[in-house]
């Protein structure tokens, strides 16, 4: 168990794939170009992180079309919110024990 | 740069992209400035244009034909004078809010922008709605409380996707026009404290803790 929290510890240190959890925490749904915007990234860079987070099934993907463009919305899922937080609480724990 | 390491620093990093996605932060404490004086000016003006009767007016009194007519002839000239204060208010908050936006490099008319003016703006056309309603009826004294009460409201809705300081600005609006429903005749008076005073008071707060040069 601890290895699995350390190894979600190290996807988090990634600064696009921590970016794109913290604003899925606080938005019911995000799509690609708002991200691409909050985040200051390429199109490529971005998808790969969002593909890593989906196959690790942090986050869902919903496809659809609007006036006929598509369009690509994210959201975390429950792993997904329950990993963040336990990622959060880690940096707690971590600011504390310096703190000593 | 791809990778944080330092906790504190990731932390940082998170709580600014939650504010930044989720609230709108471009609003502009100037605009509240504006709209404050705007009012202060429109209420004035009212202030002069009413004899003495119809500014402080005793409730009792209000419903004699006498006064009543009475200010049925002046009412046109007060709509005219709030409208022309609405939208020089909402003009101005405009232009403020988008030089901020400008200056700091953001798009204003995001998915934040979005979400604020929408629940801003349903309660308040309710309140919008409802003052016609009055008009109509007849009940112009509840006018002054209606549209603080509904506007404060709307701040408080609007408050979880801007600044803080619009909540607390929506809570007073709501507690003065709870007064001004309980002291009936001095609508204007409160009208002008709710709408001029707070506005600027807050809009300045806002202003030296967000915007200006340190």
């Amino acid at each position: 168990m601890k290895e699995i929290i350390n190894k979600l510890n190290k996807q988090f240190e990634n600064r696009i794939r921590l970016g794109i959890m913290s604003v899925l925490m606080v938005n019911e749904s995000v799509d690609f170009v708002t991200l691409k915007e909050l985040l200051d990234t390429t199109d490529g860079n971005l998808a790969s992180h969002l593909n890593m987070l989906e196959k690790n099934n942090l986050i869902g993907v919903n496809k659809s079309f609007v006036r006929r463009k598509p369009n690509t919305r994210y959201q975390v899922t429950d792993s997904g919110r329950i990993a963040f937080r336990e990622h959060l609480d880690y940096l707690n724990m971590l600011i504390k024990n310096n703190d000593k | 740069m791809e990778n944080i390491k330092e906790p504190i620093q990731q932390l940082n990093e998170i709580r600014n992209l939650m504010e930044r996605s989720s609230r709108f932060m471009s609003l502009s404490g100037l605009s509240g400035v504006a709209a404050g004086i705007f009012a202060i000016a429109g209420a004035g003006i009212a202030f002069f244009y009413l004899d003495f009767d119809q500014r402080y007016f005793d409730i009792n009194r209000y419903f004699t034909e006498m006064s009543y007519h009475k200010f049925s002839d002046s009412w046109l000239f007060i709509a005219l004078d709030a409208l022309i204060v609405l939208s020089l208010a909402l003009f101005s908050g405009i232009y403020f809010t988008t030089r901020k936006a400008r200056r700091k490099g953001l798009k204003v008319w995001d998915s934040t922008a979005r979400r604020m003016v929408i629940s801003l703006f349903v309660p308040l056309a309710t309140g919008g709605i409802f003052c016609l309603i009055l008009l109509y009826h007849h009940l112009v004294f509840l006018m002054a409380p209606s549209t603080l009460l509904f506007y404060g409201l709307a701040l408080i809705n609007a408050s979880k996707y801007t600044l803080h300081e619009v909540r607390v600005l929506g809570i007073s609006e709501v507690i003065l026009g709870l007064m001004a429903a309980w002291l009936v005749g001095y609508g204007l008076l409160f009208w002008a404290i709710g709408f001029g005073v707070l506005h600027i008071f807050y809009g300045l707060m806002m202003y030296f803790r967000y915007e200006a040069v340190k």
